[in-house]
């Protein structure tokens, strides 16, 4: 059924029909109403779950750890200093592989004391083994915590579904709502196959040296591959049981254009509006949206933009001390082959600052005037 | 409780995360002593301070007596400094 829902109630409509069993969490902005409206519909038995309140993001991620030992669907949300709290029990997910989804609204990290959006928060993440899915509407939200708990529990890792602060948790979109029994059709219910159980008492995560650590190190990088075949598979079977198919990347009147404009998240569906522009005035450019963050998609930046003439990298985001860390990811995954594009990386929106189709226009145009690119980070809109 | 202790036939079985394969039960830790409290049962006052102590709980009681299990006393040496009766004494294990 179609509403009119905003980006955090997308995150916690696809909960509730992910049939999550156990949420853990502790409110921050712009999170917050993600598990407000979950606890609610815990409290009026709209959803049969149990809500944990706690005291920290930190124990909310160990709360949901627990849960998820025990064989249990959890769920959880947070924000910027909220997830950085959350970061040690990620690495405990990871490793201990339960497939805790979270929700993670991109907010800048303090201080200065911010609650608007950039992408350093859950790219500080990056190194975890949590998959991570940056989400451009609130329908794709929505579907992805869906296809992120069908994807997690068949690799047994983490997933994060991260949406821009405000211009999507805050922004009410029309949203499909889709059917329960669609979506029971869809994700099977979780049943691991070793669980915490005090009838068969094991322990799990004990110490374990040199001699087993590395492989299970091993086991987690295969699983995160696995996992990238596994996300073009239930995406296209999402499009058929739901008609909205997803994939690593999405492709925006790419076909043979010579500039390719590389975005993310909410980015990506301003930019859209600015390469149709770009095209009117007769321009060879077109839209590659990165969606999935890790595992990364190096296949396909590799087999798309192989032989392009010239490729711009937004980055909402930057590694202090190198550049944008998506330009950074594709400059590894293109370095080893043989017709790699020059890339122009751009940084810019930084703490919330708009994004608009201009701002997009220019950056498109800079790359194509320019030769080269004038380093290795292009700051935009940056007032010195 | 525990079956036994898991034993896996192929490699697929094996869990993701490391993990015991069986309780403590088949988890025996005496192995680990380098040291062995021994009780003398002739000067013990039975006050159970030991019992109390134990951070292993593998100080028993039985007929009103503290028995140590040794199939899990790890030779901490804990009950030996707090008897009261300083009736607990260390051998070294392997003499």
């Amino acid at each position: 059924m179609k509403q009119v829902i905003m980006g955090n109630h997308a995150l916690s409509y696809g909960a509730m029909l992910s049939r999550v069993q156990v949420i853990a969490a502790y409110p921050i902005t712009p999170q917050t109403q993600v598990v407000e409206l979950l606890s609610e519909m815990c409290a009026d038995k709209t959803l049969d779950a149990e809500f944990i309140k706690v005291e920290s993001e930190h124990s909310a991620m160990a709360a949901c750890i627990g849960a998820s030992a025990v064989g249990a669907r959890t769920f959880t949300a947070t924000s910027a200093q909220g997830l950085a709290l959350m970061h040690e029990m990620i690495h405990w997910a990871v490793g201990a592989r339960l497939p805790v989804v979270l929700g993670n609204i991109n907010r800048a990290m303090g201080p200065p004391w911010t609650i608007w959006t950039d992408q350093n928060d859950s790219l500080s993440q990056r190194d975890t083994g949590c998959l991570q899915f940056y989400a451009r509407s609130n329908q794709e939200v929505l579907d992805s915590v869906i296809q992120m708990f069908k994807v997690c529990e068949q690799i047994l890792l983490p997933g994060m579904i991260i949406l821009d602060a405000f211009a999507l948790s805050h922004t009410s979109e029309v949203v499909d709502v889709p059917d329960q029994k669609l979506v029971d059709k869809y994700l099977p219910p979780f049943h691991p196959r070793y669980i915490l159980d005090p009838k068969e008492p094991h322990t799990f995560g004990g110490l374990t040296g040199p001699d087993g650590y590395y492989e299970l190190r091993y086991k987690i990088e295969e699983a995160i591959q696995r996992a990238k075949s596994l996300i073009n598979e239930t995406g296209k079977e999402f499009g058929e049981l739901f008609g909205r198919a997803y994939g690593m990347v999405e492709k925006y009147k790419l076909d043979d254009a010579e500039t390719v404009l590389i975005a993310s998240s909410t980015i990506a569906s301003t930019a859209r509006i600015a390469i149709d522009e770009l095209q009117n005035e007769g321009k060879s450019v077109g839209l590659l949206r990165v969606r999935v963050f890790r595992p990364f998609p190096a296949e396909e930046i590799r087999e798309l933009l192989q032989s392009r003439k010239k490729v711009a990298v937004i980055d909402r985001n930057i590694s202090f001390g190198h550049e944008g860390i998506f330009a950074q990811e594709i400059r590894s995954s293109l370095y080893n082959c043989k017709n790699k594009p020059p890339i122009w990386g751009y940084i810019t929106g930084i703490g919330g600052r708009d994004v608009t189709v201009e701002n997009i226009k220019d950056i498109v145009n800079d790359t194509i005037k320019s030769d080269k690119p004038s380093g290795d980070i292009i700051w935009k809109g940056v007032r010195l | 409780m525990a079956k036994g202790k898991i034993i896996y036939k192929r490699a697929k079985d094996i869990p993701l995360n490391a993990m015991s394969v069986g309780s403590m039960l088949f988890n025996k830790t005496g192995a680990w002593r380098n040291v062995k409290p021994i009780i003398d049962y002739d000067n013990c006052i039975k006050c159970m301070i030991c019992w109390k102590f134990c951070p292993d709980i593998c100080i028993v009681i039985e007929d009103e007596n503290p028995v140590i299990d040794y199939d899990y006393c790890k030779g901490c040496a804990v009950c030996v400094v707090e008897c009261p009766k300083k009736c607990i004494s260390l051998v070294e294990e392997g003499r």
